[in-house]
């Protein structure tokens, strides 16, 4: 697989670590008090689709960015690539 | 309704017989049934898992009124496609008795099925290549033998008089030493499911193959049937056993599941005489390998990484495998992988399968079994008919819990935590 | 005796003779020969036994496909088994062997098993071998794996070498046939950056073997031109030898070259937009009683010997067919004199139903009863297109029944296109054609243009009927050569219920051979549909799974092997250490000096005991550069390791250092470490020398992903900086003679940090302790870590001091009851670990939620406990399993293990950290340390597992 790195261009997936689904940008509220059930769903159900998946892959072997890779499971086309941090700062709302 | 099928012994006067007779008589290994309205348990997957259950549930629990639902054709999943190898050397209580009772099935499988699975008890040799990794190994030798399932610690002057293809001269990682299970072995991998199903089949449990499961159907939040491609089918119970599409599947009666799919590769190499005496896997890389019966050498390594539904992996990881197996036995280089291939492999958030009742009364989950379910296959089937027809848990099995995340009652061999790629 | 040389012809040099040895014999070839060639020329028919009945087989085919002639190439270290002798260019001075025979290739009485076959028929092991239960392991078995496998390994280390590497191209040519060429040619021209691969030594594929005409000139003069245009266009790359084995994501593609000047074989992984399947057909067989007798040969290889190696490959040659490739082939072998002695059609109702000849053909029976001599059969049951590579990615081939074929899908792998006889092209120019146009479409999606020059070629005659197999014939009819896969098996198969394909493959072992079933796969799927009596295109088809043809797995290793398998990583006192005579040992990809033996020194324990003894005394010396060093900085950095680590550091001064505890967001422990505050904003995080990489991972995860909106910036530092341990009493007075700055124990208390001047060089320099010890930890840029190391132990000469390794800091960290790897185990909490105050209340931090669950609150979880042998005198040892005193040992009575165990030379016993179910509580309990790998039990007590100074008194001195 080739990785369309958004600040490198295209790098082989060899160069990266995957952590998993980036649902695990969306951490849980602690203080809620359905935190424990919410913090397991968070670090153990997985959707786990036969088809289009978010993922997360740290670039080891590069500029250490962890990116935010749309990629589909049957045919392993990667469809779009972000940088995790700017998909995490959207999600919470906040200018980085 | 029961209805016992008289099935044919197979045995060497039976060959002679047939083979007279031009080997053109021989009976069906298992029959083509219509698919019923409605079973008392209905298993979804016909893999070695489900075809097992179906065997157990009818041997020891006269449970008959049975079927088998296979997508596709039986044993193509990963019984069809694994590096054949089975073991017992787990280290944690709530692995360990479980695996050490399916070898003990294994033992006596040809027996049970009278059928000749070519189960081979070889033996295993995990090399360790550090204090670290020694003192791990032993604290697992030590599990084994209180489990009753055999283990040596062998010295390296044991290994290298065993083994001399093993480099042990001018390797990277010099080996200290390695954890031996004499019971360990290789088994003729599509034949446990031909195995199963004929017995099953024998004993009147209709495996009804080219039948996809489309959907779950529930009355009162109790789930009474499937539904299929070849129309509905009532059900006292509903017993999923589809490694490989856990999610796909579980994700109809919306369940998520703590797990990711997986592709795992694996080669073997074109028939050589006999080389290796036994299974071996290095500690230093990701490499393991046994010789098969017809001389090919079976090796494997880790996952790819990446979740996939491809059923096929990247040549990064065979070159990785290739690299562990010339670190180890640099006699390999000139034996030619015939074929690579990659199945797909359910990895649970702990490493560790599932054995257990869903939260919808009347549907069961099995699955999880990440690149260690083929050694599992009596020992699952085992313990998921226990729990169809009892509606307990095995003892051996009762660590196998879907809400084991939630109490943080995990099975982390490896320590890696809730990461299904690291196990 | 049957084949022969011609007199003239060929493209062989024959000014160049090679000699060469076959099983013992010495023979002769020219350049330009395959050792096959070369075999047949010497007239040698029989040349191999069967896998499963040891039937003496010969030459089938010319090519990669080749299912029977199978030898074994070289002697000693560098036998190669297996190979097939059609695909090996023979040399001068080659060895060759026949393989898979007992006795000998002639007289194999491995051949048995050809006269019980009857018995032995598909799946017949499945059915027997059962009883009594110990014979199969002891009898059965070992006598099956005896006659099975092919050729044997030498045992010993390849002694070859193989190189990998990459290369890039807007397009991959596949194939080096008139298709492969003219599409090369095109876009080449064009300016495209082409890679063309080709199996063969010589590119032209068929037009090389066959006797057709371009531009009114002979085919493999054309093919020689087109070879060196392309040669010569500098953004061209042509490999020849180079198989494509496999087609992989992203455009990626396994290719294999063999036989460079300096390795055996390179792997190479290219990458491509585009590729051109050109890779041809595959001639198939048909099944008729008798048909793998030495000397029935593929139509198609005929030719190839005939016009490509001027080799006849019998005197009086028979043909049968079912298309229109016989007239040809009787042309061909006529035109250079050679008999042919029948044509039998299958279109007009020949067949051949029986052959006769014990070890090579001498008479064919045709369909009318009638024997005919011949010593060379050539038969041809039609092609098969060459589709393995687009089926790489999962896509299935398409049933064309006027070819009586499958062809490729429209569901290729990306960016791939196919052209010639892959296709179901027959004829030659149609395949030029097909080559120029994938070419031209390749072009326009690089955005230029390529122009079509297609030269003038014929449009032979390709007519073909499906005729698969004689029927009503007696005797057995072979589908997979191989494998001993005969037309009866097929119908024994469909009869016991093994009718899916998948099936009929893992139950008969169909196509499962080392030709992966190239020609006989779709045969054997031919006349399961007519067992079944359903058209071909719903029997359905088998996935090829990659490699193409066979690749050594040293191939795929590369250089990567022996100690070159991983990269070394080495301190910055290694050079001094081995000048000591330092013992080095692994630690991960890091080599670290393991102890520091003296001359009189009789064991290495009399080694670590004084390397202990002296620092506990006086001053020693460790080389601590391979824990992991992170550098934290940034406006909220405080705010970042407070929620990173378990414990507060939100209030962690400027100039002090703290022991922080991370936890894994599942709530158990994952590393632990120290964080010094050099700055307002700057922070240097310690790992664990094994978590270094994997903890600077997670750390971005936190700071990336879950605190983007953070002013925080990391950067691991490990290779940056050496850093030395020193501690024990003499350690201030020892550094104080380095460094220009007070470190008394005032100005640079207990877990002071900050920069120092050592020896003239900006430093660092913390205040802690991992041995108990008073001690610091200096650390200078990496490059002056040779020289700190000198200055250091020259200076510890005045104290006795000495060097230690990981051995003594091992005890001395038992001695002190720290945790390291064996209790960071990942499976423990910090509860476990006696850490669980550590874990703050007040706070969120990573993993803080989930350590509330249940499981992990357990109070009989196994927690850290010290140990100590009751007879002090016995030793104790890691791995060893905890269990009551009077206890059976069984799982159900495990109590724990023990983790760490060291014999500490400070308190003249062995001591250990073990894990105990409720361990917190039972200092005082007395139980069994229980080793039963290593036949020991022995009775251990409960104690602090913090042996040595549990107040820290001499931590602060």
């Amino acid at each position: 697989m080739l990785i369309d790195h958004p600040l490198l261009g295209p790098r082989d997936a060899s160069e990266f670590t995957i952590k998993g689904e980036a649902r695990l940008l969306d951490r849980p509220n602690p203080a809620a008090s359905d935190a424990a059930e919410t913090f397991h769903s968070y670090l153990h159900l997985r959707e786990n689709p036969a088809g289009l998946v978010r993922e997360l892959w740290f670039h080891d072997e590069g500029d250490r960015s962890w990116l935010v890779v749309t990629r589909n499971t049957l045919t392993h086309e990667i469809v779009a690539v972000e940088l995790a941090r700017d998909v995490a700062a959207r999600l919470r709302g906040a200018e980085v | 309704m029961t209805r016992k099928v008289v099935s044919m012994r197979y045995s060497a006067l039976e060959i002679l017989k047939q083979g007279l007779r031009g080997n053109l008589h021989w009976p069906r290994m298992w029959r083509t049934p219509e698919l019923k309205p409605g079973y008392d348990v209905v298993i979804v997957g016909g893999g070695g898992h489900g075809l097992a259950t179906a065997h157990y549930l009818a041997q020891l629990h006269g449970v008959t009124n049975v079927a088998v639902l296979e997508k596709g054709w039986i044993g193509g999943g990963n019984v069809g496609r694994n590096t054949t190898m089975i073991r017992s050397n787990y280290l944690l209580p709530g692995n360990q008795p479980f695996y050490e009772m399916s070898l003990k099935l294994w033992e006596g499988l040809e027996q049970d099925l009278n059928y000749n699975a070519m189960v081979s008890q070889r033996g295993i040799l995990n090399l360790c290549h550090s204090d670290a990794q020694r003192d791990g190994f032993i604290r697992r030798g030590n599990a084994m033998l209180l489990s009753g399932a055999g283990a040596e610690f062998w010295e390296p002057e044991r290994i290298r008089s065993f083994l001399p293809m093993i480099d042990f001269d001018n390797a990277r990682f010099p080996i200290r030493g390695g954890l031996w299970q004499p019971r360990a072995g290789t088994v003729r991998h599509d034949a446990v499911a031909w195995g199963f199903a004929r017995a099953a089949d024998g004993a009147g449990v209709d495996i009804i193959q080219n039948c996809e499961v489309t959907g779950f159907t529930t009355e009162a939040g109790r789930c009474t049937g499937v539904e299929t491609t070849r129309g509905p089918v009532r059900a006292d119970k509903v017993a999923i056993c589809v490694a490989g599409s856990s999610s796909r599947v579980m994700a109809k009666a919306g369940l998520q599941l703590p797990i990711t799919s997986h592709a795992l590769q694996a080669c073997v190499t074109e028939g050589l005489k006999p080389f290796l005496p036994c299974i071996v896997t290095f500690g230093a890389g990701h490499f393991y390998v046994c010789q098969s019966d017809k001389g090919g050498l079976v090796f494997g390594g880790d996952i790819d990484g990446y979740a996939s539904y491809a059923q096929r992996g990247g040549l990064a990881t065979i070159e990785d495998v290739c690299e562990g197996g010339m670190a180890v036995m640099p006699a390999i280089g000139r034996a030619r992988i015939l074929r690579t291939w990659g199945g797909l492999v359910d990895m649970s958030m702990d490493g560790s399968p599932f054995i257990d009742r869903t939260e919808i009364p009347g549907l069961y989950f099995n699955g999880g079994w990440c690149y260690g379910g083929f050694k599992a296959t009596p020992g699952s089937g085992f313990a998921y008919a226990h729990l169809l027809a009892t509606d307990e848990s095995l003892p051996e099995a009762s660590a196998f819990r879907l809400d084991r995340f939630a109490t943080g009652a995990v099975i982390d061999e490896k320590g890696m935590g809730a990461q299904s790629n690291l196990h | 005796m049957s084949g022969y040389r011609l007199d003239a012809g060929g493209q062989i040099d024959r000014n160049a003779k090679l000699s060469f040895r076959w099983d013992g014999k010495s023979l002769s070839g020219f350049e330009g020969d395959t050792l096959a060639s070369a075999l047949l020329a010497n007239g040698q028919s029989l040349v191999a036994r069967s896998f499963k009945y040891h039937r003496p087989r010969g030459i089938m085919t010319a090519g990669s496909e080749e299912p029977n002639a199978l030898v074994t190439l070289g002697e000693g270290a560098a036998t190669t088994p297996n190979t097939k002798a059609t695909v090996v260019p023979l040399r001068d001075g080659l060895v060759a062997h026949s393989q898979n025979w007992r006795g000998s290739l002639k007289w194999d009485l491995m051949s048995l098993n050809d006269v019980l076959s009857p018995v032995l028929s598909a799946g017949f092991y499945y059915k027997t071998f059962m009883w009594p239960k110990s014979f199969w392991e002891r009898l059965y078995e070992p006598a099956i794996r005896a006659s099975a496998g092919l050729g044997a390994l030498s045992g010993s280390v390849d002694p070859d070498s193989y190189a990998n590497g990459f290369k890039h191209a807007d397009l991959l040519v596949i194939g080096a046939g008139p298709a492969g060429l003219m599409a090369a040619l095109t876009a080449g021209r064009a300016g495209l950056r082409v890679i063309v691969a080709d199996e063969d030594t010589r590119l032209g594929g068929r037009l090389n073997a066959e006797t057709l005409e371009i531009a009114g000139a002979p085919g493999h003069q054309w093919a020689t031109e087109a070879a060196a245009e392309l040669a010569a266009l500098p953004n061209v790359t042509v490999m020849p030898q180079s198989t494509v084995f496999g087609v992989y994501d992203g455009g990626q593609y396994g290719i294999l070259e063999r036989g460079t000047a300096q390795v055996r074989a390179t792997f190479w992984r290219v990458r491509a937009r585009h590729a051109v399947l050109a890779s041809g057909a595959t001639e198939r067989p048909i099944a008729f009683p008798g048909n793998d007798r030495p000397g029935v040969m593929m139509a198609g290889a005929v030719r190839t010997y005939l016009n490509r190696f001027a080799v006849a490959t019998g005197q009086q040659v028979a043909l049968f067919g079912n298309n229109d490739s016989l007239a040809r082939t009787a042309r061909d072998l006529r035109a250079a004199g050679v008999d042919v002695v029948v044509e039998l059609d299958s279109r007009a109702g020949a067949s051949v139903i029986g052959t006769n000849g014990r070890q090579g053909l001498r008479q064919i029976m045709t369909g009318d009863g009638t024997w005919r001599e011949a010593d060379c059969l050539a038969i041809s049951g039609g092609w098969s297109p060459n589709v393995h590579l687009m089926c790489h990615h999962r896509g299935r081939p398409v049933w064309r029944e006027d070819i009586a074929a499958f062809v490729p899908g429209p569901d290729l792998p990306p960016g791939m296109l196919c052209a010639g006889a892959v296709t179901g092209a027959g004829s030659l120019s149609a395949a030029l054609r097909e080559g120029a146009a994938a070419a031209v479409k390749v072009a326009e999606a690089h955005g230029t243009t390529a122009r079509t020059e297609v030269p003038q070629a014929e449009d032979e005659p390709t007519a073909i009927a499906a005729f698969w197999h004689v029927s009503g014939a007696k005797g057995r009819a072979f589908v997979d050569f191989q494998h001993d896969v005969t037309t009866k098996d097929i119908i024994q198969a469909k009869t016991e219920g093994f009718e899916a394909v998948e099936h009929l493959k893992r139950y008969t072992t169909l196509g499962m051979a080392t030709d992966q079933g190239k020609s006989s796969n779709v045969l054997g799927l031919a006349l399961m549909a007519e067992a079944r009596g359903v058209p071909i295109a719903d029997a359905g088809t088998t996935i090829f799974r990659p490699p193409y043809t066979p690749v050594p797995i040293g191939a795929f290793a590369g250089p990567h092997r022996g100690p070159q398998f991983r990269p070394v990583r080495r301190t910055p006192s290694e050079p001094w250490a081995k000048e000591q005579g330092a013992v080095f040992i692994e630690a991960g990809q890091w080599m670290r000096a393991q102890y520091f033996p003296r001359a009189g020194e009789q064991s290495w324990q009399e080694t670590v005991a004084r390397e202990v003894t002296t620092t506990r005394s006086s001053v020693g010396v460790c080389d601590v550069s391979t824990l992991g060093k992170i550098e934290v900085q940034g406006r909220d950095a405080a705010a970042y390791l407070n929620f990173v680590y378990c414990n507060g550091f939100a209030k962690l001064a400027v100039g002090r250092t703290r022991y922080g505890l991370m936890l894994r967001e599942d709530g158990f422990a994952y590393d632990d470490g120290t964080c010094a505050r050099l700055s307002e904003h700057h922070y240097i995080v310690t790992t664990t020398t094994a978590k270094a990489g994997e903890v600077y991972r997670h750390m971005e995860f936190v700071r990336q992903c879950l605190c983007p909106e953070m002013d925080v910036h990391l950067i691991s530092t490990t290779d940056g900086w050496a850093q030395y341990s020193v501690a024990g009493p003499q350690s201030r007075s020892l550094l104080s003679r380095l460094i220009d700055e007070d470190i008394s124990d005032t100005a640079y208390p207990y877990m002071a940090c900050g920069a120092v001047t050592v020896c003239g060089t900006a430093g660092r320099l913390f205040r802690i302790s991992f041995s108990g010890e008073l001690a610091y930890e200096v650390a200078v840029p990496a490059r002056y870590g040779d020289a700190l190391i000198r200055a250091l132990m020259a200076e510890a000469q005045s104290f006795d001091g000495t060097a230690y390794g990981t051995e003594a800091l091992g005890v001395m960290r038992v001695e002190k009851g720290h945790p390291a790897g064996a209790e960071l185990n990942g499976q423990t909490t910090a509860a476990d670990l006696g850490l669980g105050r550590m874990v703050s209340s007040k706070k969120d931090s990573i993993g803080a939620v989930a350590s509330r669950r249940p499981a992990l609150l357990a109070e009989d979880r196994a927690q850290l406990v010290g140990l100590v042998p009751e007879d002090k005198s016995k030793s104790l040892r890691a791995g060893a399993h905890l269990l009551a005193t009077d206890a059976a040992a069984e799982m159900g009575q495990d109590q724990g293990w023990i983790s760490s165990a060291v014999h500490s030379p400070t308190l003249g016993h062995d001591i250990a950290l073990a894990f105990l179910k409720g361990g917190a509580n039972r200092a005082g309990d007395r139980i069994r340390a229980w080793d039963g790998l290593r036949g020991r039990d022995i009775l251990v007590d409960v104690v602090s597992p913090h042996f040595y100074d549990p107040e820290g008194a001499r931590l602060r001195t």
